[in-house]
């Protein structure tokens, strides 16, 4: 638990020192993010050395949205004078996203379902 | 009074409101009722009542709201052992990701801005398909503000578990693992939860989906502040 706790710090840390380094391109913990998950995959890291830890923070993270989320209080005239805005850009949004994901991923599994039957075809 | 406005009081408060909030989702199994959205309505009506503003609550719960770096750094061993499991061509599932990624974006910020919403609105809108601490961080770093974020990625992963199977049913949708990508990609983690009732593939891709656009959105967002 500790020794996975001092890895995410230590990701976050480096995160936020190259965030720092480029000019704030990025948010140092999406950095860190993506550096942890390059070390993995590269075999840098041992994944048992996080495992517990991570799998730990990200099954119960929910609680740590609590705070922020509460600041939605001082933002109700804000949020009563863009009501219909931020309804309908969200749902036409969802859809679309949900849409395009679908109609791409099916689109690139029945094309390759059509040329495995053809080479099948050619093979016989 | 001075002991409700301190530290151990509002942590106390947090977690056990967001407690109280898991075990009534569990009982009713309803969308609605996340457990961040019953802390929510009991937190706020307190912090009204008792009259203590957002500053010092938020000041009191820093251990709680400090978590989130975290949490966005631990998300890489999370896309690393689901990517290490992947079976099946990554790089269609890559290519839908990506195009979803830029429509989700393009068009929450163009719809938003179209409507006459306010800038902070707008920014806050377009991480609206990431998973909470991945939007939250780029909410903040791209001048959005991480409250409204977070009601915008809730309502996002609410409507989208909601109406989410029945939409991808009625535009024609038979893949099992573009029916995950697209829940996991349009709605996180609560499109996920949906997509794992449907199948186990919907919701191992639809877990996939949450990693990879929350990458790429962080990929894409310094190309498209401009529109803000």
């Amino acid at each position: 638990m500790i020794k996975g706790l001092f890895w995410i710090f230590l990701f976050y840390f480096l995160g936020e020192l190259i965030s720092l380094f480029i000019g704030g391109f990025m948010p140092g913990s999406i950095i860190g993010m993506i550096l942890l998950f390059l070390s993995l995959l590269f075999k840098l890291l041992n994944p048992a050395q996080v495992k517990n830890t991570a799998t730990t923070i990200s099954k119960n993270m929910a609680v740590f949205f609590v705070p922020a989320t509460v600041g939605l209080m001082t933002y109700f005239s804000l949020l009563k004078n863009n009501f219909w805005a931020i309804i309908v850009s969200i749902f036409v949004s969802t859809l679309l996203v949900m849409a395009v994901v679908a109609w791409i991923q099916q689109r690139f599994e029945f094309k390759n379902e059509i040329d495995t039957n053809d080479n099948q075809a050619i093979e016989q | 009074m001075k002991i409700i406005n301190t530290e151990i009081f509002m942590l106390l408060l947090t977690i056990g409101s967001f407690l109280l909030g898991t075990i009534i989702f569990k009982k009713t199994k309803i969308s609605f009722f996340q457990p961040l959205v019953i802390a929510l309505c009991i937190i706020i009506p307190f912090l009204l009542l008792t009259g203590i503003d957002f500053e010092s609550y938020f000041e009191h719960t820093q251990p709680l709201n400090f978590m989130l770096g975290p949490s966005v750094v631990a998300l890489g061993y999370v896309l690393y052992e689901q990517v290490s499991h992947l079976k099946g061509n990554i790089l269609s599932m890559l290519a839908a990701i990506f195009t979803g990624c830029v429509v989700g974006i393009g068009s929450v910020v163009l719809l938003a801005k179209l409507f006459g919403a306010d800038q902070v609105i707008v920014a806050s809108l377009a991480p609206k398909s990431v998973t909470m601490p991945i939007a939250l961080s780029l909410s903040d770093f791209y001048g959005g503000k991480p409250s409204l974020t977070a009601a915008f990625v809730a309502i996002c992963g609410i409507f989208g578990s909601w109406l989410g199977p029945f939409f991808l049913r009625i535009i024609g949708i038979k893949s099992r693992i573009a029916r995950g990508l697209a829940m996991g990609s349009a709605s996180h983690a609560l499109g996920t939860a949906r997509a794992m009732e449907i199948g186990a593939v919907e919701g191992a891709l639809g877990g996939l989906a949450i990693g990879i656009m929350g990458l790429l959105t962080a990929l894409l967002m310094p190309f498209f502040k401009e529109l803000f």
